[in-house]
């Protein structure tokens, strides 16, 4: 209960620190606009390619999911940068000296670039209708996408907090952030079907997690979803979730040990 | 009774042995100064005490809690003020010291009165609701150690409270912990490499070097024990060690030492001494440059039992 309650107080932290720098509000919700609307219009005519593939006519249909499990990756691969301004300010050090939930401090770093995930999705939902795209699961299908943009968002940024506590360095994380996002994106069917991407890039896709969230939104939002692709998709990020909260928690444990 | 126990506590980070059998008690209610240079293992010494870092050998009880055993109890019984400010700059003066009071268990109109009242004491009211990132070195050094404060501990550790502040807010900082110590009833354990300082601040105070305790006492004892006054002579060639042997041979001269161009001496009386040792210097053809004399200050009594000169160790000293 403590956790869990500690773990609130430093995301509320976190949030009203970000809300107080319009900048970061604006940044937030531009970037995928960009995405949405520049690349959406940019490739609109790619649903046209034989071979086919994408479900729908509509790119931007097909896209928006895409969007959200993007935006919440890429916004995943940055998260450790607030653990190193933490630890570089040594506010770590101060909390470290109170009775204060130690596993609270590595989780409300997930929860609070998670909710972050949640709400930016919820806004590139919102322009998407209004752009025409219909969630073709309803109410049923929102949840979904912003549960698996939440899945998306939470697996890697347990491994970057992890990185984070690693590496303890701007400059490295940013280095390990491209490193990681660019490779992922790609391999992945986020702005094409995958029918369309060469066969070895199928394959390498099948294993990558951003694809697995890009399925599961993609699925409830085009018609003839395949309820059972959506479950298994959601599952395997939680795992990956799990997985990743565990080695960020470790390697604060190495953290702890270096003081 | 003793807030503040530590008995032979040793820790090592890789291959620098930071705490060599440190040793020292702090009774309750006092003002104690851990005094040395950087590197010296003072840092250390707080980060064991308030449970950051656990020792590899030796023991530790603060408020009657062992700190490897029962780090909780601990906790909530400290307040700690880390080196370089610990503080949430994009968070306002308020913000910070009301999520530190929720981590520390407390909560509702007791911590609001608590936080008004802190803000109150540290002269920060009207900076409250501002952002930390704007406040000047000396009130976010004070917000600091509010924050150390808000759940009223028996115990507060303050890593170089004033290190990085201008003369001025250092003086008023030091009015600051005078006063707090008064008024909260508490043990304030600070680390410091300004002799004046500790010279200023501390009831009591150990001086720290290389990881140990040379000597402990209050200010006055310590520097009484250094018995008559510091003769300097400052030496215009190479010749130091031909003026050491000169100068030691003299009567009412207690010792003598060299650093580099200066030559240090303990007289009974500089008055009547000065005169003797200048004579037999030159009586040897040694030229002096300069000779100065003062009553002993915490650096001759740190000379006096590490047999190094404090300034010197400092400059040398990698934290």
């Amino acid at each position: 209960m403590t956790a869990v309650r500690h773990t609130w107080f430093m995301v509320g932290r976190q949030l009203r620190n970000l809300m107080r720098e319009p900048i970061w509000i604006a940044l937030l919700l531009v970037q995928p606009m960009v995405w949405l609307l520049l690349y959406g219009q940019l490739f609109k005519r790619v649903t046209h390619l034989p071979g086919g593939g994408f479900g729908t006519t509509s790119y931007i249909t097909f896209l928006a999911p895409a969007i959200v499990i993007m935006n919440a990756f890429f916004g995943a691969t940055w998260s450790g940068m607030a653990m190193i301004s933490d630890l570089d300010r040594d506010v770590l050090p101060r909390f470290l000296a109170t009775p204060v939930s130690r596993i609270s401090l590595v989780v409300s770093q997930i929860v609070r670039s998670a909710l972050i995930a949640v709400i930016q999705g919820a806004i590139i939902l919102l322009v998407s209708i209004a752009l025409g795209v219909r969630v073709h699961t309803a109410v049923l299908g929102w949840i979904v996408v912003l549960l698996a943009a939440a899945l998306m968002n939470s697996a890697f940024a347990g491994l970057s907090q992890g990185i984070a506590l690693l590496v303890r360095k701007e400059a490295t994380m940013i280095a390990i952030a491209n490193f990681i996002g660019l490779p992922l994106f790609f391999l992945s069917s986020t702005l094409i079907s995958i029918r369309q991407i060469p066969h070895w890039m199928q394959i390498a896709a099948k294993f990558n997690p951003v694809n697995w969230g890009v399925i599961a939104a993609r699925e409830v939002v085009l018609p003839g979803t395949d309820w059972n692709s959506v479950g298994l998709h959601l599952a395997l990020l939680f795992v990956l979730s799990v997985a990743t909260a565990a080695f960020a928690t470790w390697t604060f444990r190495a953290y702890q040990r270096t003081i | 009774m003793d807030a503040i126990v530590v008995d032979e506590v040793r820790k090592r980070y890789g291959a620098i042995q930071a705490l060599d059998g440190v040793a020292f008690s702090v009774r309750a209610g006092e003002v104690f100064g851990l005094l040395g240079p950087n590197g010296a293992g003072k840092s250390t010494t707080v980060k064991v005490l308030s449970t950051l870092t656990k020792p590899d050998g030796g023991r530790a009880e603060v408020s009657g809690h062992d700190v490897v055993r029962e780090p909780n109890s601990v906790r909530r019984a400290i307040g700690y003020v880390p080196q370089s400010s610990g503080v949430d700059r994009d968070a306002t003066g308020r913000e910070n010291l009301m999520l530190q009071g929720r981590v520390q268990g407390m909560g509702g109109r007791r911590l609001e009165g608590r936080v008004e009242e802190l803000l109150e004491l540290l002269g920060l009211a009207d900076a409250a609701d501002r952002v930390v990132r704007g406040y000047s070195g000396g009130m976010k050094r004070r917000l600091d150690v509010g924050l150390g404060l808000v759940h009223r501990p028996q115990v507060l550790f303050l890593d170089e409270p004033t290190t990085g502040l201008d003369p001025e807010a250092r003086a008023s900082m030091w009015g600051e912990l005078a006063r707090l110590a008064e008024g909260e009833a508490l043990t304030i354990l600070l680390t410091t490499h300004y002799m004046e300082e500790a010279d200023q601040l501390a009831d009591r105070l150990a001086i720290v070097s290389r990881g140990r305790v040379v000597v402990e006492g209050t200010p006055d004892e310590l520097k009484l024990s250094l018995h008559g006054e510091a003769v300097e002579v400052e030496l215009s060639d190479g010749r130091a060690a031909d003026a050491e042997a000169v100068v030691a041979s003299l009567e009412g001269v207690h010792e003598a030492s060299v650093d580099g161009r200066k030559l240090r001496s303990r007289v009974a009386s500089g008055a009547r001494a000065i005169p003797a040792i200048l004579s037999a210097l030159e009586s040897q053809g040694i030229v002096v440059e300069a000779v100065t004399t003062h009553r002993p200050s915490l650096d001759d009594v740190y000379l006096h039992y590490t047999g190094r000169e404090f300034s010197a160790e400092d400059e040398a000293g990698i934290r």
